[in-house]
C-alpha cells in the first residue's frame, strides 16, 4: 500500500516538522474566536508547539509520563497533545463531559501528574476530586475567565507556558538543539497516546497506541480517500474519542489537511456552514437530527416550495444514488436531477454545510436505509465504516461507488479479518493497539494467541458484495435448533426501520424458528388510522386491529425477503408474529432507561405469549401488571392474535456460518 | 461564594449617594426620605416586598424620575435635573424588569445598539460605512464580540431576539447594558421567571461582570438565596421607607425586615 508518511517520520512530532517543511504556509488549524476565524499555518503551529514543549519541560514534564487533556475541540488542547508528544510524554485525553467521578477514575488510573484543561468548569471538577488523584501536581488552563481569584500555586494559563518557552528558546541557544535531539530520538514504538474507552460496558479501559502504528493506519486511510493538504475538516466530536483523534488529528498530520475548531460546542452547525468542510464524519444520530430539522422546516414552508421539495426529493431518490455511484442513468433522469440540484439539493446541502464535502462517513450504530439513502440521494458521498478504538479505528470501510446501507464495507487495505465459529469478528490491523494501559489481564482476554483482536461483535461477509455486515454483539447471538446463527438485534433493527414499528423482540435462540413480538408506533400508525378511517379507542384497540395486522404482515414479508437474500440469514425468516397489547415501557422494567429491550425479563413476563407462538395457537390470553405514571399499579388483560407468515425458500445448505 | 463582608468594599469610595430622597406621584408616596450609598465595585442589592418602591428607586437613580426632595451625588457631582440619556452618558446602564429589547433585531444588533453612545462618527458617515466609520465599526464590533464571548451566546449571534427563550433574552439584555461599559449597572430583577439552572448561570455572569470588568452593580431581586449569595450589602425598603441597610447577615437577622416580609400588624 502506498504510504504518505515520509521515511523516518514514525512519530507525530517528526511529522509535524515535515508538515512545517512541505506545507509551511498552508493552514493547519482554524478556530473561530470573537466571531472571526483565526488561522495558524503549519509553520506557526510548529513554532507554538516547540515553545509550549519547552515551557512544559521547564515545568518538569518528563518523557514517558502521562499528561491529561480535558476539554473540547480547541487549538490549545490539540497543541497540548502535540507538545506532550514532542517531549516523549503520553497525552491522555478525557471526555470533557465526564462527571467528576469518571474523571477521577481516569486521572488516577493513568497516573497523571499534569493536566491541560479547557476552563474553570474542568478546573473545578478536578479540584472537587483532588484527594482521589494524589499524584496530580499541576493544571494548565486555556480559558482564563473566572479563574483569576484561584490559588495559582499549582495552576497556570497555557498562554504563559508558551510565552515562557518562547523566551527560554530565544535566550538559550542550546535549548533548541536539545529539543531537536529529543524529537529525533523519539521512537515509533513509543506510546503516542492513551485513549480511554467511554466505559458504557463497564469500567473504561485505557487503550495504548503507538506513533508508528497510528501513522501507518492513518496513511492507509488518507490514501484510500485521497485526502490532501487542500482538504479541511471540522473537529466537533469529543477530543477524547478515537474518531476525533484519528479522523482529524492523525489524518490531518499525515495528509496536512486543516482542522477547524468550532467557536464553542453549540455553534458547530453554523460553523460547519461557514467552513464548508471537505471531509465529514457524523454518527447516525446526528444525521437523523439534521434530517428531522429539515423536514419540519419544509412542512412549515409555503405550498409551492413544499411541492417542489417533495417532487425533487422523489427524483433524487430514483436517480441520486446511481449518479453518485457513476452508474448509467437515463438522460431524462440526469436532466431532472440537474434541475433538482439547482433548485433543491444544492441549496439544501449549502444550508447543512455539505456543499464541499467530498468524503463523509457515518458509523457507530446501525443506520436506517431511508436516512442513509436520503443523504446519498442529494449527492452527499456518505459511506459507512466499522472500527474500534483498539484497531485505531478502521477495520472495514466502503470504497467510493460500492455503497450499501446495510453493510459496513470491505476489509480495509492491510487489515486482516477472521470470523470465528460463533460469528465473532476478529481483526489484525496496522494501527492495532499495544495493549490496555496497566491491565495485562484484559489485554490477554481480547487477544488471540496468534495476534488477532476480538471485537465482541458478530458479523459475516455478504456473498454478493464481499462486504462485512455487523449483526449483533457476539454475546447476544444465539442459534436456532438447526444450527442457524440467530442475531436478535439484526432482525429487530430491520423491523424497527419501519416507522410503524416502535419496538421488536425477536425470539429464536434454541427454538425451531424465529418469532417476533412487536409494538406499533402509536404516532405513525395512529395517523395512518386517521387517514384510513380506522376507529380505535386505545393502543390496545389499534394494536389488535386486523388492518394493522395486515400492514405489519406486509412489513414482515419485506423483512423476510431481505433476510432470504443472505445465505447466512435466510434461516432467520420470521415464521410467526404478534403485536403486543401494551407498549413496552421502562417503568414496567421491560426496557432499560436507555430504551433497550430487556430480553430475560420480557421472556418471563410474556411467557404465555411466547408459549403460544411456538405451540401453534392462533391466539393467547395474557394479563400483565402495569405501572401508571403516578406510580399506581393496574392490570391489563388481553387476547392477542398470532399470525403465521409465509417464508421464502431457504437455500438448501444452511449450516453454521463459516 | 463571596465572603459576607469584603473589607475593601467596606472601605471603598462612594460612587453614588442618595440623601433624604422623597418621591411621590400625586398623593401617593413612592419613596420617603431614603438615604443610602453605593460604593465602587460592590454588588448592592435593593430588596423589599411588592410595592416597596424598589423599581422607583432604580428609576430615580438613572434619572427617569425626579425626586421632589433630596440630593443625589454621582461620582462626586451633585446633580440637579437628571435625564436618562445624561445618566447613560455618565456611565449608568440598566436592564428592565420585563425584557425591553428590539425584538426584530438579532442579538448581535441589539448589543451593538448598546454601543451607540460610544460612536464618534455621525449618522452620514456611518451610512457610508467607509474609512474612519468602518474602522470605528470594527472596533465596536470587537468589543461586542468580547461581550458575546463573555456571556457565551455565540450560537444566537444571528438570531432575532424575539425568537429566543426568555432566559437568553435576559442575557442579551445584560449584554446590551454591558456594551455601554457602564460604571454603574442597574439590574431590575435579572432572574425573574427563570428556572434554577438559568438563575445559577445568571448569578455567575453577574459575579463575573463584577469581577472581570470591576463594574459596580445595584440589583433588585426577589430570590433571597440569590441576594444573600451575590451581594456585598443590602438595603431593604418597605412602603417607600428604608427599614434596614447592611451586610446580608445583618439584614437577615434584622427584626424590622423579618416583620416586613412575614407581615406584622402595623
Amino acid at each position: 500500500m502506498a504510504t504518505n508518511a515520509a521515511p523516518g517520520a514514525d512519530t507525530f512530532p517528526k511529522l509535524l516538522i515535515r508538515n512545517a517543511d512541505i506545507y509551511g504556509t498552508r493552514p493547519a488549524m482554524r478556530h473561530k474566536d470573537l466571531g472571526i476565524w483565526q488561522t495558524w499555518t503549519w509553520k506557526q503551529v510548529l513554532e507554538v508547539v516547540r515553545a509550549y514543549a519547552v515551557g512544559l519541560h521547564r515545568l518538569g514534564v518528563k518523557p514517558g509520563e502521562t499528561v491529561a487533556i480535558v476539554g473540547g475541540n480547541r487549538p490549545k488542547l490539540y497543541w497540548s497533545v502535540m507538545a506532550v508528544q514532542m517531549l516523549g510524554a503520553i497525552p491522555v485525553p478525557v471526555y470533557a463531559d465526564a462527571v467528576a467521578d469518571e474523571l477521577a477514575y481516569v486521572l488516577a488510573h493513568a497516573d497523571v501528574r499534569f493536566a491541560a484543561v479547557e476552563d474553570q468548569e474542568q478546573v473545578d471538577k478536578i479540584l472537587s476530586v483532588k484527594e482521589r488523584v494524589p499524584k496530580l501536581h499541576e493544571m494548565f488552563y486555556d480559558e482564563r475567565r473566572g479563574l483569576r481569584d484561584y490559588d495559582h500555586s499549582h495552576l497556570r494559563p497555557i498562554d504563559d507556558i508558551i510565552v515562557d518557552g518562547r523566551k527560554a528558546l530565544a535566550e538559550e541557544a542550546s535549548l533548541s538543539a536539545w529539543l531537536d535531539h529529543e524529537i529525533a530520538s523519539g521512537k515509533g514504538s513509543d506510546p503516542s497516546i492513551i485513549l480511554y474507552t467511554s466505559g458504557t460496558t463497564g469500567v473504561s479501559k485505557g487503550v495504548l497506541l503507538t506513533g508508528e502504528r497510528s501513522l501507518k493506519a492513518a496513511a492507509d486511510t488518507v490514501a484510500f480517500d485521497k485526502l490532501t493538504e487542500n482538504d479541511i475538516a471540522l473537529a466537533y466530536l469529543p477530543l477524547a474519542w478515537v474518531g476525533d483523534h484519528y479522523l482529524n488529528y492523525a489524518q490531518g498530520m499525515v495528509s496536512g489537511f486543516c482542522t477547524a475548531c468550532p467557536e464553542n460546542s453549540d455553534t458547530a452547525m453554523a460553523d460547519l456552514r461557514e467552513i464548508g468542510p471537505t471531509f465529514y464524519f457524523a454518527p447516525p444520530r446526528t444525521l437523523e437530527v439534521l434530517l428531522t430539522r429539515v423536514m419540519i422546516r419544509m412542512e412549515d414552508a409555503g405550498f409551492i416550495k413544499r411541492k417542489l421539495f417533495h417532487y425533487f426529493i422523489d427524483v433524487a431518490r430514483r436517480y441520486g444514488d446511481s449518479i453518485l455511484n457513476r452508474q448509467p442513468v437515463p438522460l431524462v433522469g440526469r436532466l431532472f436531477y440537474g434541475i433538482g440540484n439547482l433548485l433543491v439539493y444544492g441549496p439544501l446541502k449549502n444550508v447543512l454545510g455539505f456543499s464541499r464535502v467530498r468524503v463523509a462517513y457515518t458509523a457507530g450504530e446501525a443506520v436506517g436505509p431511508d436516512l442513509f439513502n436520503f443523504y446519498r440521494s442529494i449527492g452527499l458521498n456518505l459511506k459507512q465504516l466499522y472500527g474500534q478504538t483498539e484497531a485505531f479505528l478502521y477495520v472495514t470501510a466502503q470504497p467510493d461507488g460500492e455503497i450499501y446501507s446495510d453493510t459496513v464495507g470491505r476489509t480495509f487495505p492491510n487489515v486482516d479479518i477472521r470470523i470465528t465459529e460463533n460469528g465473532e469478528v476478529l481483526f489484525k490491523s496496522p494501527g492495532m493497539f499495544a495493549g490496555y494501559f496497566k491491565d495485562e489481564a484484559k489485554t490477554a482476554e481480547v487477544m488471540t494467541p496468534d495476534g488477532y483482536v476480538k471485537t465482541g461483535d458478530a458479523g459475516f461477509f455478504d456473498e454478493k458484495t464481499g462486504h462485512l455486515k455487523i449483526i449483533d454483539r457476539a454475546k447476544d447471538v444465539g442459534h436456532l435448533n438447526n444450527g442457524t446463527l440467530f442475531p436478535p438485534k439484526y432482525i429487530e433493527n430491520k423491523l424497527k426501520f419501519y416507522p410503524n414499528i416502535r419496538e421488536a423482540v425477536a425470539l429464536g435462540d434454541m427454538r425451531d424458528f424465529v418469532a417476533v413480538m412487536l409494538n406499533i408506533d402509536l404516532t405513525a400508525v395512529g395517523s395512518w388510522a386517521e387517514r384510513n378511517n380506522v376507529v380505535y379507542g386505545s393502543y390496545q384497540d389499534l394494536a389488535g386491529h386486523p388492518l394493522v395486522y395486515d400492514m405489519i404482515e406486509q412489513h414482515i414479508a419485506e423483512v423476510n425477503h431481505s433476510l432470504a437474500a443472505d445465505k447466512v440469514m435466510a434461516g432467520n425468516q420470521i415464521k410467526r408474529f404478534l403485536i403486543l397489547h401494551k407498549e413496552l415501557d421502562a417503568d414496567d422494567g421491560e426496557l432499560t432507561r436507555t430504551q433497550k429491550v430487556r430480553r430475560g425479563f420480557i421472556a418471563d413476563r410474556y411467557a404465555p405469549l411466547i408459549k403460544a407462538l411456538y405451540d401453534g395457537s392462533r391466539e393467547a390470553d395474557i394479563s400483565t401488571e402495569v405501572t401508571f405514571e403516578d406510580g399506581r399499579k393496574g392490570v391489563i388483560s388481553a387476547r392477542v392474535k398470532i399470525r403465521d407468515m409465509q417464508t421464502e425458500p431457504v437455500p438448501a445448505a444452511v449450516g453454521k456460518a463459516a | 461564594m463571596r465572603a459576607p463582608t469584603d473589607p475593601d468594599v467596606a472601605a471603598g469610595e462612594v460612587l453614588l449617594s442618595l440623601e433624604n430622597v422623597s418621591l411621590s406621584f400625586g398623593g401617593v408616596k413612592a419613596i420617603s426620605d431614603v438615604s443610602f450609598d453605593i460604593r465602587k465595585s460592590e454588588i448592592r442589592a435593593i430588596i423589599g416586598p411588592n410595592g416597596a418602591g424598589k423599581t422607583s428607586m432604580l428609576n430615580v437613580i438613572n434619572g427617569f424620575y425626579h425626586p421632589q426632595r433630596g440630593r443625589i451625588t454621582f461620582k462626586g457631582e451633585t446633580r440637579a435635573e437628571m435625564r436618562p440619556y445624561r445618566a447613560a452618558h455618565g456611565g449608568i446602564a440598566r436592564t428592565f424588569q420585563n425584557v425591553a429589547l428590539f425584538r426584530g433585531m438579532t442579538a448581535l444588533d441589539n448589543i451593538m445598539a448598546g454601543r451607540t453612545l460610544k460612536m464618534q462618527r455621525g449618522f452620514l458617515w456611518q451610512m457610508l460605512r467607509y474609512g474612519p466609520a468602518m474602522a470605528e465599526e470594527v472596533e465596536h464590533r470587537h468589543r461586542v464580540e468580547e461581550i458575546i464571548d463573555f456571556l457565551k451566546i455565540q450560537e444566537i449571534r444571528r438570531v432575532p431576539v424575539g425568537r429566543l427563550p426568555y432566559g437568553l433574552q435576559k442575557r442579551v439584555e445584560l449584554g446590551r447594558a454591558l456594551a455601554m461599559e457602564p460604571e454603574l449597572l442597574l439590574l431590575d430583577e435579572p432572574m425573574a421567571g427563570m428556572n434554577l439552572e438559568e438563575k445559577e448561570d445568571m448569578s455567575r455572569f453577574i459575579l463575573d461582570v463584577n469581577d472581570h470588568y470591576g463594574t459596580t452593580i445595584a440589583l433588585i431581586e426577589h430570590d433571597m438565596g440569590v441576594v444573600m449569595d451575590l451581594s456585598d450589602r443590602v438595603v431593604v425598603l418597605d412602603h417607600g421607607i428604608k427599614i434596614a441597610d447592611g451586610t446580608p447577615d445583618e439584614v437577615k437577622s434584622d427584626q424590622a425586615v423579618i416583620d416586613a416580609y412575614l407581615g406584622v400588624a402595623h
